[in-house]
Parts: structure tokens; C-alpha cells; sequence
């Protein structure tokens, strides 16, 4: 066995930086979803335990609002070659997916409400595999767009199946 | 009331080159012949789809009539319930049409919500015959024809409910070969298949290693409970009184009659359950290279699969099987069923058998499930041991400050829980043939997978923040068959990326990087 370590490297593109803003929305309204009957609880009862509760969902939730969505941009990255789309997505556990183009079935761009306020989409790529299909998160639309062209233009000239 | 014509005309522009009524065939059609013009299911299924639901509700008709004291809705409600159901299947029946085209299979059914099912005859993968006991008194089958279709979820491709057993085996050969060679397909290859392998008697003994009898007791039991408070039967009664008697003799006594008791009731029930499902298992090789399993004491079953379709073998070993050395295996095939196991290839067998079908249905010389695996590095153990001990002891931890007296019990289950973890790493492995991507995994079930690595249609490779740590990897090859993914789990970085490299040339290498250290 060599000494050499092999490694991925990260992908070429990073995603846009108003996904920052998006993480952080979504992290915002997940922690108030949770602290909102805790503090309707507390105008009921107080008791030791339920301020705990509170002040310990609010330092997680602040910690998280505050760490996850950068650590995230710093993560996340995706390419496109001629032969493969390759992602890495995630912070804390991360994950790298490779498809070849030759086995792409579906190439979709997926909008959510919040993505629409900030311009941005999630381009989803998906082959003949129940588990594998690979989604670019937070691109800006235009690119997401032009990104979604061009990987159909490229499917559609390939022959077979892709299976 | 639909009598629509058997030739109703599809639309042109679906098929340009294939007429949709047999009138205007033009004199000389291309080679395979097949048939163009619209069928109906079999006539018999008027009487087979009833009887069958029928015989599904039997339990309901005897609450309702033996048990009732004959009163006049007792009688009403069943005639009414038996002239919906045949009415229904008569509906079924009407509406119901299929035809085959050169291209594809259709079918044409319902009244109120018209359905139409078109497949792509180069779609096919698979061909799966059904018989239920009702079925099989009148010679019928049902044939489910399987594409590697997995976008919509439920939509399980297409079947035809049903017709005569020889219709069946005729287009389960015209659907197939298809795929192979456009021989010619109107006359189906009437050589017998090769024989891989056959039910032995002597597997039996592998029954009651399955807990299927386990599960056919509690199932048995919960039917019995269930019925006999609908049908107001006192089972429960003397059951009860039993169990009063029992409970009154010494705790070893009743320990041991009760374990007795289900340790014999799940054997011969897991022996019956064996029966029922493989009685004459066989596993052929078809002619027209299709890989066949025919099996069924009640219902019969035969599943082909297209062997190009084949991506590969998984032999599964669940705790209790491989403590008796065996196994079972199954296809990893595009275009199955989920439901009712049709992806079997081998019942639970000697570990020695499962090894040798999948070399012959493979067709490698020495089985790719025999590959000696390389073991994963010690820090994959760790993981397993952490993960076997540190929840038991949060456990402990948890009731020692809530229930002091009782923190002591999850202790007593961490030697067992270690052992687990043990075995667990001992059961990962990886390897790779000129031809299969090798990955073992698992304990309670310990799982196989020989994948062709000609299948794997791309890489799922993800580190979460302990492996990261650990130097480790899970690296999950994707491919359209079976289960999706499947995983080398906690595979040191280097070797992972290399092994993934290795096993699909040119697809990692743009994103891989050396550094030396």
C-alpha cells in the first residue's frame, strides 16, 4: 500500500450566497415552530423544568441559526462536467454524489416560496435509481436554469435507456 | 353496459406503422407476428374472481350464517354481499381488454375510471405468473409484466387478471424473447429449461430457523382472537381457565410449558409456512436466457427475469439461519414487485447451495458471493462497539437517576449488546471480482451483495462528522436494481475511493486527489 491518501476534491462551483439567507430562514422558523407552544405554556405554568426547556431550546436554536447556514455555504459545492454531475452537500455529515450523464433520466428545477423571494432553485437530477438522485440546492434561478438546459441537451444526445 | 367493439381503433399517431385494425393488416407483416387485436381476459375469471373473494370472506358468511340463528338480514346481507361481488367481477370483465403490438403491451380497463396501461415491449424486465388456489382449479394464471419504471410510486407495472395457464406461458415466452432476438417469437421455444436447482426435502430443517413460524403463531393467534370476538365464540374462555391452571403451578414450570409450547407450535408452523411457500421450488435457466423460479404449494408462482436484467445477487444470512449454516438469496433485478418476495431465488437453504446457485445464475465459475472480503479497518469496530454500548449505558444512566433500583437491567444486556457489535464488524467486507462489486454488511441479517459493476449507474459517498474523525467512509454504489443503493459501510477513505474508482473506470477519477502523508 502507498503512503499517497486519496481524497475528493471539492467541487468546482460553490452555490449562491443568498442560500445563507435561505438555511437561516428555514432554521428561524423550525426553531419557532418548536419555541412558540413551550412560551404559550409558560404564560400557564412555570415551572423549573419548562424554563429550562425554553432557555435551552433558545441557546441551541440561536447556536444553530447562527453556525449551520454558514458552515453549510462553506460545504456545499457542485460541478458539471460533460461526463458527470458531482455534489457535496451537507455540514456536520456530509455527503458527495456522482451520477453519469449517460444515466440521467429527469432533470428538474424546483422553486419553494421562500427560494422565489430570494431568486433562488434547486436543480434535481435523477436516473433509473430509487436512491440516487442528486439535488443542487440554492443556485441562483437563471443559472439553475441555464444548468438544467444544458444537462437535458447533453441527456437527449446520449443514447440508451439509462438503465 | 360498454360492448364496445374488440378493435376500437387506438390512436394512429401512437403506432404509424402498426394499423390498430386487423382488417387492414397489409398482407405480409414484418416477422414476429404477434397479436395485434384486443383480448379479454379469461371467461373463467367471471367465476375465479368471486370465488376467490369469496373464499377471502368465507369467516364473514359463517358469522353471519351458521352462527346467526338464520334471521332473515343474516341470509339478505350475504346474498347481497355474494351478487355485488360477482356483479363487480362481471363489470371487471367487460371493461377489461389487452392486446400486443409489436411495440407494446396494452391494457384497457375500468368503467367509471377508464384506465389505460401502455408498456414498452423493450421495457420488459420481468414476467411474473400468479396462480391463487382459485386460479389453479380452473387453469388460469395472472401475469404481471415488470418495467424498470420506479418514478411513480404504487404503480407496479402491469397486470393481466387473469387467463388460461397456456395463454400464460405463451406470452410470459412472447414477452421475453423479444428482448433477446427477434426470432421467431409466434412460436414459443418449447425446449425445457436447464435445472440450477431444485427444492430438497432435506432443507426443511432450515424452517424453523426462520421465525416465520413465530409469526404465523402470533398472526394465527391474533386472527383466532379477533373472529372469535365478531363471532362471539368463547375461545378466550377456556383459554383463560388454561391459563389460570398454568399460572398456579411453580414460575419454572409455567416458564417451561409456555416456552414448550410456542418453541413446538412455531416449528411445525414455520415447517407448514415452508411448505406452503417453496413446495416445489425449482430454478431454471429458460431458453431464451431468462433466469426462472417456479414455487408454491397453494399458490403457485413463477417469476422470469430477462438475464440481462440481472444486476446481480444478494445472499442473505438472518442470525438464526447462519448460526445453522444457512442462507437464502435473492435477484437484484429492475422491473420486480415489492410485495409478495418475488425477488427470491432461493429459499432458505444450506449456505453451500446459495453460494452455487448464484455462481450458475451468475454463470461464474466460482461464485462471486465466495470472494474472500477485505475486512474494514479496527476503527470501524469502534464505531460498532460505541454504538452497541454507549445507548445502554445512557439508558442506565437515565433510570439510575429516575429509577434507581431498576438502572442494573440495561447493564446485564451489554455483553450481549458488545457481542452484537462485534459480530457486526466481523460481517463487513468488501471486495472486487473482474465483474462484481462485493459488500457485506450486517448481523441480525447479515447481507451480501454481489453487484455487476457494469450496473452501477453512480456514487453516493457520505461522512458524517464521527467517520470523519475516524478516517472513514460510507460509499454507497446506485444502481437502477433491487434496492436502489447499496453500501460498504465504514470503509477507510483511501481504499473506499479506490475500490469505487477501480470497480467503475473514469467516473470518480475527474474528482479524486492525491496527497502524500
Amino acid at each position: 500500500m502507498s503512503t499517497d491518501q486519496l481524497r475528493l476534491r471539492a467541487p468546482r462551483h460553490r452555490v449562491s450566497r443568498k442560500s445563507i439567507t435561505l438555511w437561516t430562514l428555514h432554521a428561524v422558523i423550525g426553531w419557532t415552530v418548536l419555541l412558540v407552544p413551550q412560551l404559550v405554556a409558560l404564560v400557564f405554568s412555570r415551572s423549573p423544568w419548562q424554563v429550562t426547556a425554553v432557555v435551552a431550546t433558545l441557546v441551541v436554536g440561536v447556536a444553530h441559526t447562527l453556525v449551520m447556514p454558514r458552515w453549510r455555504y462553506r460545504v456545499h459545492r457542485w460541478e458539471a462536467t460533460p461526463d458527470a454531475v458531482y455534489t457535496l452537500a451537507g455540514w456536520l455529515n456530509q455527503e458527495w454524489r456522482i451520477a453519469p450523464v449517460s444515466r440521467i433520466q429527469t432533470v428538474d428545477t424546483k422553486r419553494g416560496p421562500l427560494q422565489q423571494l430570494l431568486g433562488l432553485s434547486t436543480v434535481t437530477v435523477t436516473t433509473a435509481s430509487a436512491a440516487g438522485p442528486v439535488h443542487i440546492e440554492g443556485l441562483d434561478h437563471d443559472e439553475a436554469v441555464r444548468l438544467a438546459d444544458e444537462l437535458t441537451t447533453t441527456t437527449q444526445a446520449t443514447p440508451g435507456d439509462a438503465t | 353496459m360498454t360492448t364496445s367493439p374488440p378493435d376500437r381503433p387506438a390512436s394512429p399517431q401512437d403506432y404509424p406503422d402498426h394499423p390498430a385494425s386487423p382488417l387492414d393488416l397489409p398482407p405480409a407483416p414484418e416477422p414476429p407476428a404477434p397479436v395485434v387485436d384486443w383480448h379479454r381476459l379469461d371467461v373463467r375469471m367471471l367465476v375465479v374472481r368471486p370465488l376467490n373473494e369469496i373464499i377471502n370472506l368465507v369467516p364473514v358468511f359463517l358469522g353471519l350464517l351458521v352462527l346467526g340463528r338464520g334471521e332473515t338480514w343474516r341470509v339478505l346481507a350475504s346474498v347481497g354481499v355474494i351478487v355485488a361481488i360477482v356483479l363487480l367481477g362481471l363489470l371487471r370483465w367487460v371493461t377489461t381488454r389487452y392486446r400486443i403490438t409489436a411495440d407494446q403491451v396494452e391494457l384497457h380497463t375500468g368503467l367509471f375510471v377508464r384506465k389505460r396501461l401502455a408498456v414498452p415491449r423493450e421495457r420488459i424486465r420481468t414476467v411474473d405468473l400468479t396462480a391463487k388456489l382459485g386460479h389453479r382449479l380452473f387453469g388460469l394464471s395472472a401475469i404481471r409484466v415488470g418495467t424498470g419504471q420506479r418514478d411513480q410510486p404504487g404503480e407496479d407495472g402491469l397486470t393481466l387478471d387473469a387467463v388460461s395457464s397456456a395463454e400464460a406461458e405463451r406470452l410470459r415466452v412472447l414477452l421475453l424473447t423479444r428482448t433477446a432476438a427477434p426470432t421467431d417469437s409466434a412460436q414459443p421455444d418449447e425446449r425445457p429449461g436447464t435445472v440450477l436447482s431444485a427444492l430438497d426435502t432435506r432443507w426443511l430443517r432450515y424452517a424453523p430457523l426462520t421465525l416465520s413460524g413465530l409469526v404465523a403463531v402470533g398472526a394465527l393467534f391474533g386472527l383466532v382472537t379477533n373472529y372469535a370476538r365478531e363471532l362471539d365464540v368463547e375461545v378466550l374462555g377456556p383459554l383463560t381457565e388454561a391459563a389460570h391452571w398454568v399460572v398456579e403451578q411453580p414460575l419454572w414450570l409455567t416458564v417451561s410449558l409456555f416456552a414448550g409450547a410456542v418453541v413446538v407450535i412455531a416449528g411445525v408452523g414455520s415447517v407448514l409456512v415452508y411448505l406452503v411457500q417453496f413446495w416445489g421450488y425449482r430454478l431454471t435457466r429458460e431458453p431464451d436466457d431468462t433466469v426462472r423460479v417456479q414455487r408454491g404449494l397453494l399458490t403457485t408462482r413463477s417469476v422470469s427475469v430477462a438475464e440481462q436484467r440481472l444486476r446481480g445477487v444478494e445472499v442473505e444470512e438472518p442470525l438464526l439461519l447462519r448460526a445453522g449454516r444457512g442462507a437464502h438469496a435473492k435477484t437484484v433485478t429492475t422491473g420486480l414487485g415489492r410485495k409478495g418476495e418475488s425477488n427470491l431465488l432461493l429459499p432458505p437453504a444450506p449456505i453451500t447451495e446459495a453460494h452455487r446457485v448464484s455462481g450458475l445464475v451468475l454463470r461464474q465459475e466460482t461464485p462471486p458471493t465466495r470472494t474472500p472480503l477485505r475486512r474494514h479497518p479496527l476503527a470501524a469496530l469502534r464505531r460498532r462497539l460505541v454504538r452497541a454500548v454507549v445507548p445502554l449505558l445512557v439508558v442506565a444512566a437515565v433510570l439510575a437517576y429516575l429509577a434507581p433500583p431498576w438502572a442494573w437491567v440495561p447493564l446485564t444486556l451489554l455483553p450481549l449488546s458488545a457481542l452484537l457489535g462485534w459480530d457486526r464488524y466481523r460481517s463487513l467486507g468488501h471486495a472486487l471480482t473482474d465483474r462484481y462489486l462485493l459488500a457485506r454488511q450486517g448481523s441480525l441479517i447479515r447481507e451480501t451483495v454481489a453487484l455487476q459493476r457494469t450496473g452501477i449507474i453512480g456514487w453516493r459517498i457520505s461522512r458524517s462528522f464521527f467517520q470523519r474523525r475516524s478516517g472513514l467512509v460510507t460509499i454507497s454504489a446506485t444502481t437502477a436494481a433491487g434496492d436502489g443503493a447499496y453500501p460498504v459501510v465504514d470503509v477507510a477513505e483511501t481504499d473506499g475511493l479506490a475500490l469505487a474508482d477501480e470497480a467503475v473506470p473514469d467516473l470518480l477519477r475527474p474528482f479524486l486527489e492525491r496527497d502524500s502523508g
